[in-house]
């Protein structure tokens, strides 16, 4: 019998025309513990939803073969059916029924006439429990429980359906140091019982500890597979490995005029939105000056966007505790129209959920945060506005034939700029911009660049926070790393390489109290 | 010619849903007209007039309160509720008139900030807020009545929805004074789209060729004029269509020149957004609602005055035939979008549809059910155009 439980062979998939795989081979042994490692978007997510069947065969390109069998899933039932489990960042229990019925939710044990066995399925399920650890009642609804132990009742579902071959996504990211401990303990202790697990993650250490191979994947396509018992096996290794993008883009010639300081924070500390005794943002302290580029590098989970939300008027977070200054000054930014008074713009990351009225025109997305610059006593200059529209259209070039279609109507890359044409109308001068060219076409991220660019030519400051370490080397002039919600680095973007930002972007957070 | 067929076909493939309802609009109208000769008749138009009105008040104030994706159920008790504070001071306590409509007024207004604390600051669902409005103050108007009519109101209170301005310039069965406010207005509409126009041409945005502009305000002016014409050679001009202009004129401007509108459609369109520009959602929805509750209290006074008492069972399901006259308009059931005159466009079909059928000796109940299709058909025909423009766009 092949030693293999998995094979997935020349595996390519594209979303709208973006090759997100490129024929990726991708090998499991049975009984191991196998890792899984690349940057924000190099395609494992994307790879793992091939495995599962959420997107079906005939979706993609390529063979999966499971147990020797070539396998067609249809949908993630078809993939379960056969022994893969798969449990999500983002846990997918529902929160206000049972442990019990959680584990056996669509394959509940049912009797004749199709009347559950509670006494049977009670039973099962604290069997279950044992084997992942959990000494709770099976009846406590799981709002009650922890992330922790959310996560294990996770792993008993998966093994209530016989799981073969389970996949971790990212199972450490939400968890404080002891239950990573637990966790990482109960997949040594599965993989003793015969389960094969796959385990994705940006925690080198934790990967040198438990996992048997680690395979790089980097811009859709696998760079290696690495034993994990050599000593060349190195995380120097790995993070090279992951970081070697091409750098095929080109970025506008900027030659920097730095000024004075505008903007700085100091020991700012952010809570989690619900659970409020976590940590997502430490201690974190940094400065930005005008006319200058700031890039702000970290992984999935960092606590990125959430720093950022948290210093646009407290949009972010709770318990937040630091000092802002602006040119010098302390302030106080607690609500977004704060925020916005002080001279402080955030363009959010996911501009269709957090950033446009798609259903409203482009004017009126435009005016909507400076609008009081337009108004005299309430009532709005309509002719003023239309105006200020159509000077952004043409200064920053937004491709459509009139600012009163709608924003929805627009590309990527054109609705980018409304955004950034939004806050541009308020006057801001510290611009932070939370990936500002995610799923944008190169030319158009061409064009964000050159309008950045401009920005910080009249002393404005900007912060840039990207997933693209080229894109931040090729844009910024200093970068802060952050891991785990600390600041783990400062360095000169003109001076430093893709490997030592990656390489403070995976540092561990060293002291414990990052989670209390 | 072959542009200009094409800037027709533009203006109205890319207004479908309102242009639609124009449409729709006048096809019933001329329906019933062709089947009934009364439909017409001076005295039947004034009748639609007074006798919709307050339909038309509370689909002003329902709009807003829809395009910020909230319902408000509460407006038929409001109404009640208003009507009865009113007559309770007037009738009973022999207060002047002026007294009635005030406290009317207040008392919409102490419920809408009620109603808009609840949905605003604790931030439970319009839907829930508005329901339990609705028994609420449905109960307070059968205790401030105490479980019996009052009747009837001075003249001057009743003047407020039966009375007509005429006779000012005299003229002999045609009111003069009728027709020079008609052609007042028309002017007014013709300048103020003329101006529009030219803004937009200075602006270099796309505008309709100048003959189709022309036909446009033509076809409009001699519509209203004719309307005109006809209140003039009955009583003249119902003091209600005043109210119902000066309020439509008030809140079409609110709803697009100002900021408060601005912030309204922001919200419905995307409240995230919304919020991570500036807008303050929380109080905006209050305000919403206080708005809603102040113009059921003015439709509260103008049904009271109609009815010439206040009854504890008055304005019962008046809350359904203002959302039904948003959405018939035009209005998204998911918010952001609807406009004060697609609203008035959606009341008044349902308002000529009622009128036709009762002169064709139609019963209440198919009234009802050709309503209820009308309303699910106009909805379902936004919704099928949405999708078709979502599988364009895609």
């Amino acid at each position: 019998m092949n030693t293999n439980i998995l094979e997935m062979r020349n595996i390519s998939k594209s979303f709208s025309g973006v090759k997100v795989l490129r024929e990726v081979n991708f090998t499991v042994e049975r009984g191991e513990i196998h890792a899984i490692c690349g940057e924000n978007g190099a395609g494992k997510s994307t790879l793992m939803k091939v495995l599962s069947g959420v997107y079906p065969h005939g979706d993609y390109e390529g063979d999966i073969i499971f147990e020797d069998e070539a396998m067609q899933f249809a949908n993630i039932k078809d993939s379960e059916s056969v022994g893969i489990g798969i449990i999500h960042q983002e846990l997918a229990l529902v929160p206000y029924l049972s442990i019990a019925e959680n584990i056996f939710l669509g394959t509940e044990v049912a009797g004749r006439f199709g009347i559950i066995d509670w006494q049977k399925v009670n039973t099962e399920a604290t069997k279950l429990l044992a084997r992942v650890g959990l000494d709770e009642n099976v009846t406590t609804p799981v709002s009650q429980l922890g992330v922790g132990k959310q996560q294990l009742i996770e792993i008993a579902k998966a093994l209530s359906r016989q799981v073969k071959l389970l996949i971790l996504d990212e199972p450490t990211a939400a968890l404080n140091d002891n239950d990573s401990e637990n966790l990482l303990s109960l997949m040594r202790h599965l993989k003793g019982q015969g389960v094969t697990l796959i385990m994705i993650s940006h925690k080198l250490n934790e990967i040198a500890a438990i996992a048997d191979r680690t395979t790089i994947i980097r811009d859709g396509k696998t760079i290696e597979t690495l034993d994990m018992s050599l000593p060349t096996s190195t995380q120097e290794r790995i993070i090279k490995g992951m970081v070697g993008r091409e750098l095929d883009q080109r970025f506008p010639e900027r030659i920097p005029q730095i000024g004075d300081e505008v903007f700085r924070i100091e020991h700012w500390n952010v809570h989690h939105a619900s659970q409020s005794d976590r940590l997502v943002v430490k201690d974190a302290s940094l400065n930005v000056r005008h006319g200058e580029v700031v890039g702000i590098a970290g992984l999935m989970g960092a606590g990125r966007t959430e720093l950022a939300m948290s210093l646009f008027g407290h949009s972010y977070g709770r318990g937040i505790s630091g000092k802002m200054f602006k040119d010098g000054v302390e302030i106080h930014a607690r609500t977004v129209k704060e925020a916005i008074k002080h001279g402080i713009a955030y363009a959010t990351e996911d501009r269709k959920v957090y950033g446009l009225n798609l259903i409203g025109d482009i004017r009126n997305n435009i005016s909507l945060a400076g609008i009081n610059k337009l108004a005299v006593q309430g009532w709005v200059n309509g002719n003023e506005e239309l105006k200020v529209a159509t000077e952004y259209r043409t200064n920053l070039n937004i491709k459509t034939p009139s600012v009163l279609q709608l924003a929805g109507q627009l590309s990527g890359g054109n609705q980018q700029k409304v955004v950034l044409a939004k806050w541009l109308y308020t006057d801001a001068d510290v611009l932070i911009l939370d990936e500002p060219t995610r799923g944008i076409d190169v030319g158009a991220k061409f064009e964000i660049y050159t309008i950045i660019n401009a920005m910080v030519a009249q002393g404005k400051a900007v912060v840039v926070i990207s997933s693209e370490l080229p894109e931040l080397l090729g844009i910024s002039d200093r970068i802060y790393t952050l891991a785990y919600g600390r600041i783990t680095g400062e360095v000169d973007a003109h001076t430093t390489t893709q490997e030592s930002l990656m390489a403070l972007m995976t540092q561990e957070n060293t002291d414990k109290d990052l989670i209390k | 010619m072959s542009t200009a067929l094409s800037g027709l076909t533009h203006s109205l493939t890319s207004n479908l849903r309102q242009s639609g309802i124009f449409v729709a609009f006048v096809a019933i109208f001329i329906l019933f007209a062709v089947m009934n000769p009364n439909f017409l008749s001076p005295t039947n138009l004034t009748n639609i007039v007074l006798q919709y009105s307050y339909v038309l008040v509370l689909a002003i104030g329902m709009l807003f309160v829809i395009v910020l994706a909230q319902i408000d159920l509460s407006v038929g008790s409001v109404v009640a509720l208003t009507g009865a504070v009113s007559a309770v001071l007037v009738i009973k306590q022999g207060m002047p008139w002026w007294v009635g409509v005030l406290a009317a007024l207040a008392t919409g207004l102490v419920v809408g900030a009620w109603q808009g604390f609840w949905v605003a600051f604790v931030g439970i669902p319009g839907f829930i807020v508005t329901l339990a409005g609705m028994l609420l103050f449905r109960g307070l108007t059968y205790t401030v009545l105490e479980n019996v009519s009052l009747s009837p109101f001075p003249s001057q209170y009743q003047f407020i929805a039966n009375g007509f301005l005429n006779g000012l310039f005299g003229g002999a069965g045609i009111d003069i004074f009728t027709l020079v406010i008609f052609g007042v207005g028309i002017l007014g509409f013709a300048v103020s789209q003329w101006r529009s126009r030219a803004s937009r041409i200075a602006y270099n945005q796309h505008v309709p060729a100048l003959w189709l502009f022309i036909l446009k305000i033509l076809a409009i002016a001699v519509v209203v004029m004719w309307f005109g014409t006809q209140l003039a050679q009955n009583r003249g001009l119902p003091v209600v269509l005043i109210i119902l202009a000066i309020l439509v004129i008030v809140y079409g401007l609110v709803a697009g020149r100002t900021v408060f509108g601005r912030h309204i459609y922001a919200i419905g369109g995307n409240i995230s957004a919304a919020s991570l520009s500036g807008v303050n959602v929380r109080m905006v929805t209050f305000w919403v609602y206080v708005n809603m509750g102040i113009l059921a209290a003015v439709a509260g006074v103008i049904y009271s005055s109609r009815m010439n008492g206040a009854q504890p069972s008055a304005g019962n399901m008046f809350e359904l035939d203002a959302i039904a006259a948003c959405f018939i308009g035009g209005a998204s059931t998911t918010g952001g979008i609807g406009r004060i005159g697609g609203a008035m466009v959606g009341g008044l079909i349902m308002a000529v549809l009622s009128n036709g059928m009762q002169l064709m000796g139609a019963s209440t109940s198919t009234q009802q059910m050709v309503k209820g299709l009308v309303l699910l058909l106009a909805v379902a025909f936004d919704v099928y155009n949405k999708r078709r423009g979502g599988a364009r766009a895609a």
